[in-house]
């Protein structure tokens, strides 16, 4: 048996017309996933550092289900385990790469932040990504293979000189791009209100940039309006934004969240991937046992040591 | 005939190359003609090439990290930097997106990328029109550095950079050097060119008639200052010096200049550059020749690094004058050491 027989399988990722319930599926296996691994730093069972992106699960899965796989192309940031999970599902992958074994995604050489598979790309630093994405929106007009590009950017990344230079770019060359927005209302650790003067729809318009705002946890009004953004941008082949307002409800990091503790339980009050759970209903129980089920598997194959493939 | 400078040799290299294959797009700020870039590099290629010559916004991060992902995705994008001076701008591109992608990615994915800028002083611009700030982007694992200069053939070097490498290659172009002519006939010099699989970016390696009494090592805009100063030892001090002419700046061409050292067993190795000589280009020459050396149990050599003075290169001629290294500093330098 090979050792990638061994392997866990990836999650099923969901498309625009997969019920809501396979949607949760993955939002609820994105969570579980980054939940495992902060348990995993608290150990001490991995070293190095992570971001993850609990609270922010359903914009990675409506947006993401929004793209054709086959073709789109995904450049995503620091904080992008779910927006790798719901372009492949591969939990394995993830897990290992971030565990620093050969046989993770980049053979351990990215780690959290720096991931590649298809056409999927991600870096940890702000804004550059972004210009990157322009620049493959621009090779997949020219070689006119009908891809859009989603570039995923935070609210505290508009603080980047390089976020306004791309978006400049995209809509002069008039590129199938869509900007995809997590207003998260925090960057790291300052406010929203303390990063950002004006608007973010505000700095998109200012490019002519179509910007449809979202409240980032009702899965069906974020993935109806992620794929009116792509099939604008690849009809229109122009540019579109797309603000989701989902809280972080995690750390920036490893424990170092400094919000008061009201702010966090009003956030925790409102969590989405809870509200569309009771949206999903009695099915709701199933699934998490079978999330949970493949957690431990994919925890027990990182860590007992699979060779190399 | 006139004789071909090296802006037309670049100019045609990239003509050539937009012509011999598809996936070649330029890109960068004012390249359209009738304009055809700041140094006209790329006159005429806008007209030849409508769909293939971009012309960008002055965004030099954009234009660098928009060529990246072109790269990424299967062209072969040449991106212009208008003044090299204005590489910072770009830097995090060049560093920590375009340079990284292929490592980090576990050799996933290829990034043939040429960022090509012109570099140097001597022409009154100043201290942010001047700079030779390529030393800056030595070491970066993942990016080559290259310059070339008239006495091989530029657009060949540039043809290399396009279509041989599959990372991204900063090309350091010296605006000083742009007017002069290819030459090829060295009087005075057996001409060794030297190249590898490990640094294929070429030296080039001027014997003296005689045994060399010293080499002076440099590359770009440095090259015809050595020339000069090479005549004058020779015919006021009957010195004979070696050039080695350096085209790969970075990562260092170790082996060229081991077979270098190995052949002309020089009693003094000068560096020239026109940026400050701490943290340059020179004292890792040096370095890397002093280490050689060592490891091949030769004699000892004297060593000297002519550069600028450490201040940004005033306007007024007379002072950049003072500040840029000189023919008679590297006659100065040479002498020093014997």
């Amino acid at each position: 048996m090979t050792p990638r027989a061994n392997r866990p399988a990836p999650l099923a990722v969901t498309d625009r017309a997969s019920p809501l319930a396979d949607h949760y599926r993955v939002a609820a296996a994105i969570r579980s996933f980054e939940q495992m691994l902060l348990d995993q730093f608290a150990r001490g069972r991995v070293g190095g550092t992570t971001h993850t992106c609990i609270g922010q699960e359903i914009a990675a899965v409506a947006v993401t289900a929004a793209l054709d796989r086959g073709r789109d192309c995904v450049f995503s940031n620091h904080r992008g385990h779910g927006h790798f999970l719901a372009y492949c599902g591969e939990t394995f992958l993830l897990l290992a790469e971030i565990f620093g074994r050969p046989d993770g995604v980049c053979g351990g050489r990215g780690g959290s932040q720096h991931l590649h598979l298809g056409n999927f790309y991600s870096n940890g630093v702000q804004g550059g990504t972004v210009g990157n994405a322009v620049g493959v929106a621009l090779a997949e007009k020219r070689k006119r293979s009908g891809a859009v590009t989603c570039a995923w950017l935070g609210d505290g990344t508009f603080g980047e000189g390089l976020v306004y230079e791309a978006m400049n770019l995209a809509a002069l060359w008039r590129l199938p791009i869509v900007f995809a927005i997590e207003a998260n209302r925090i960057a790291q650790t300052t406010p929203t209100e303390r990063q950002l003067a004006g608007s973010i729809a505000g700095r998109c318009a200012a490019f002519g940039i179509p910007v449809a705002e979202t409240s980032g946890t009702e899965l069906a009004d974020l993935l109806a309006a992620a794929s009116r953004a792509v099939d604008a941008a690849r009809a229109e082949q122009r540019p579109q934004a797309l603000v989701s307002h989902a809280v972080r409800l995690g750390p920036h990091s490893k424990g170092d969240d400094t919000r008061p503790a009201d702010v966090l339980q009003a956030a925790w009050a409102n969590d989405p991937l809870a509200a569309l759970r009771q949206r999903v209903g009695a099915a709701a129980e199933a699934i998490d046992r079978e999330v949970a089920e493949q957690m431990r598997e994919v925890l027990a194959a990182a860590l007992a040591g699979i060779d190399a493939p | 005939m006139t004789q071909m400078t090296v802006l037309a040799s670049l100019n045609a290299a990239l003509r050539a190359a937009l012509a011999a294959d598809e996936r070649v797009i330029v890109l960068g700020e004012d390249l359209l003609d009738p304009y055809g870039g700041a140094f006209r590099v790329t006159r005429g290629l806008s007209t030849a090439f409508p769909d293939r010559v971009l012309a960008a916004p002055i965004s030099e991060g954009g234009i660098v990290a928009a060529a990246t992902g072109l790269a990424l995705r299967g062209f072969r994008p040449v991106a212009e930097i208008m003044f090299g001076d204005f590489l910072f701008l770009a830097g995090d591109q060049l560093v920590n997106h375009a340079a990284k992608y292929r490592a980090m990615f576990n050799d996933q994915v290829r990034v043939p990328l040429v960022v090509r800028t012109p570099a140097g002083g001597r022409r009154g611009y100043g201290p942010t029109h001047s700079q030779s700030l390529e030393k800056h982007f030595l070491g970066v694992p993942g990016l080559w550095v290259v310059a070339p200069h008239a006495l091989a053939d530029p657009g060949a070097l540039l043809r290399q950079a396009i279509f041989d490498v599959e990372d991204p290659v900063l090309f350091v172009e010296h605006k000083i050097g742009y007017g002069e002519p290819l030459r090829t006939e060295l009087p005075g010099y057996e001409p060794v060119r030297l190249a590898g699989t490990a640094s294929p970016f070429p030296t080039l390696w001027l014997k003296p008639r005689g045994a060399a009494d010293g080499l002076l090592v440099c590359y770009g805009g440095m090259t015809q200052p050595a020339l000069d100063a090479a005549a004058l030892l020779r015919e006021r001090e009957k010195l004979e010096l070696g050039l080695v002419v350096v085209s790969q700046l970075a990562p260092t061409p170790a082996t060229h200049l081991d077979a270098i050292l190995a052949e002309a067993a020089p009693a003094a190795v000068v560096t020239l550059e026109e940026a400050p000589a701490e943290g340059g280009w020179g004292a890792e020459i040096i370095a890397t020749i002093e280490q050689l050396r060592d490891c091949r149990r030769m004699a000892a050599i004297s060593y000297r690094r002519v550069a600028a003075e450490s201040t940004p290169i005033p306007s007024a001629r007379a002072l950049e004058d003072a500040a840029l290294p000189q023919v008679e500093d590297i006659v100065a330098a040479v002498l020093d050491c014997f």
